[in-house]
């Protein structure tokens, strides 16, 4: 593989984008941001689901446990964010 | 990779992008998160039909057991339980990458195929990984009260912690020359496991919200990496939306806690230990009952509630927003003063009133409600003890002397509800409890609520 400067430049782009962006999220909303960026990096699965899905022994016993953990904070992860935004709701002023 | 593939990826990406955009006010937020979810399901799926997929069988096996676990977590757990969740997740994601890692370079080495280059990525990844998982299993275990929650420390602890990072460092650096030296690899993934525990057994409670926005940071990183490692943009995307998402929290708190990094990483070791019983100068404080609190309550306008982590640990929440709906029906304006690094991580205060149907709105910034505090009758504190401190403001000579702080002295009355008379977390008398407006209601902090609640619904 010969060295290629083009995913540095994405890492650095997606960085700022993603400075950006995060500077405006509402401090209401700390915590499940954390649990939506902790689902988000569970797109390790994908690296995870081809190792599970090799011809070798180590890369298949090794990407299952990938998997299992990536999918854990995926799907855990989205559906903890769910039920913590749920419960952000306003209350229409009774007066 | 093929064409189709990219442009799957590449969608995926925007998806992730404007989903956290969603995040920026909760109307927009859950439509956000389904955004999120897509990108994720187009991700998967794309890579199972894309890419070269021999066996099946353990890719089911482990999507299976994964999700039947996290959703279980996900069901299950109690609020009051989010930030072991959090801590917990972190350390999943990171060993996902680990292995990834791991196995990407048994798979190249055999191959021989370890270039200078992939061998930085491997290593990178599997740093960050290493250290994340650790790091976050024994957050987890001190917020789960499994491991002691005060800081552990020891002579020389500083001196080893750095002798360790540079060691491993030096295997790193190695290993991108001499990339087929095996037995270093591991050695460098056993040192970072370490790292990871070393480096926070010395910090303690209060300064969890930093180190759980380091670690969410770090296992961004460690994502990105393995986008590097297996040539993935999707992954690298991700991975740095994760990572500075993590760091700019880290940054807001350790603002919040006027700190450096380096000094809530370091700061545990050799931070001289405050003498309470020379500071405990008995001073005269004036007592609340249960009767004069609503009595003042009563007569006030404008109430402000400051929670902390004992209104977390007490479970008081649902019982706070009964006082609060109980006033708001007197024609009282409540309103709710978050400091940032309240509670355990990063919006914890705003998560448990947020659960006990408090509306968002009136969640206010430490920001927004200090310039108008000298203008609130009455301000609960209620298991917060740090970030109220007036010393903070005044004495040069305290350890959190610079914090910003909630001025809750600057209000009328002040009722702080407490236990006892026992310091805050950081050890530190607060002043506030001799100021003249200041009224102390003793007790546990659900129970007085309680108490009060009962004693407003008597009318």
């Amino acid at each position: 593989m010969p060295f290629s400067i083009d995913p540095i430049y994405i890492l650095v782009l997606a960085g700022f984008v993603g400075f950006e962006i995060i500077k405006k999220v509402t401090p209401t909303l700390h915590t499940p941001l954390m649990s939506a960026t902790n689902a988000i990096s569970g797109i390790s699965l994908v690296g995870s689901l081809v190792a599970a899905g090799s011809d070798h022994m180590t890369g298949q016993i090794l990407g299952f446990v990938a998997v299992t953990a990536a999918t854990i904070n995926v799907v855990g992860g989205f559906m903890i964010t769910e039920r913590m935004l749920k419960m952000f709701k306003k209350k229409e002023k009774k007066s | 990779m093929t064409y189709a593939m990219e442009v799957v990826y590449l969608f995926s990406s925007i998806l992730f992008i404007m989903g956290l955009r969603g995040l920026s006010h909760p109307e927009t937020a859950r439509r956000g998160m389904h955004m999120a979810e897509l990108g994720m399901l187009f991700a998967v799926i794309g890579t199972l039909v894309g890419k070269q997929i021999v066996t099946w069988e353990w890719i089911i096996a482990g999507i299976a057991i994964g999700s039947a676990i996290g959703a279980a977590m996900a069901i299950f757990m109690p609020m009051t339980a989010m930030p072991q969740r959090i801590a917990l997740s972190h350390a999943f994601g990171a060993l996902a990458a680990v292995l990834v890692g791991v196995n990407e370079y048994i798979e190249k080495g055999h191959l021989g195929e370890l270039s200078n280059g992939l061998m930085s990525a491997i290593g990178f990844e599997v740093l960050f990984g290493a250290l994340t998982v650790t790091g976050s299993l024994m957050a987890f275990g001190k917020l789960n009260e499994m491991i002691k929650g005060a800081p552990i420390t020891y002579k020389g602890q500083n001196f080893v912690n750095i002798s360790l990072f540079f060691i491993t460092i030096g295997m790193f650096v190695y290993l991108i020359f001499f990339p087929y030296d095996y037995v270093t690899f591991y050695w460098m993934i056993g040192l970072s496991f370490l790292i990871g525990i070393f480096i926070v057994l010395p910090i303690g409670g209060a300064d969890m919200p930093v180190v759980i926005s380091l670690m969410n940071s770090y296992a961004g990183l460690a994502a990105a990496a393995t986008g590097f490692a297996i040539d993935n943009k999707v992954l690298i995307i991700a991975g740095s939306l994760d990572g500075s998402s993590g760091f700019i929290l880290s940054i807001i708190m350790s603002k919040a806690m006027n700190r450096s990094f380096t000094n809530v990483l370091f700061g545990a070791v050799g931070s001289p230990q405050v003498d309470t019983t020379a500071l405990a100068e008995q001073r005269p404080i004036s007592r609340f009952s249960i009767e004069d609190t609503k009595f003042v309550l009563e007569q006030a306008e404008r109430v402000v509630i400051v929670p902390g982590y004992g209104m977390a640990v007490a479970q008081a929440q649902h019982t706070v927003r009964e006082l609060s709906d109980a006033l708001e029906q007197r024609g009282i304006k409540v309103e709710f003063a978050i400091h940032p690094v309240a509670g355990r991580m990063p919006g914890h205060m705003n998560v448990l009133l947020a659960e006990a149907n408090v509306s968002y709105d009136q969640l206010l910034e430490m920001e927004v409600i200090n310039p108008t505090m000298d203008t609130v009758d009455v301000c609960i504190v209620i298991g917060a003890n740090d970030v109220v401190n007036p010393a903070a403001r005044s004495d040069k000579g305290s350890p959190i002397y610079g914090m910003p702080i909630i001025n809750v002295d600057k209000a009328k009355t002040v009722i702080v509800m407490k236990r006892s008379m026992a310091t805050g977390f950081a050890g530190i008398e607060n002043p506030l409890f001799y100021e003249p407006n200041t009224k102390m209601l003793f007790g546990d902090a659900k129970h007085v609520m309680q108490e009060l609640v009962a004693e407003f619904k008597k009318v």
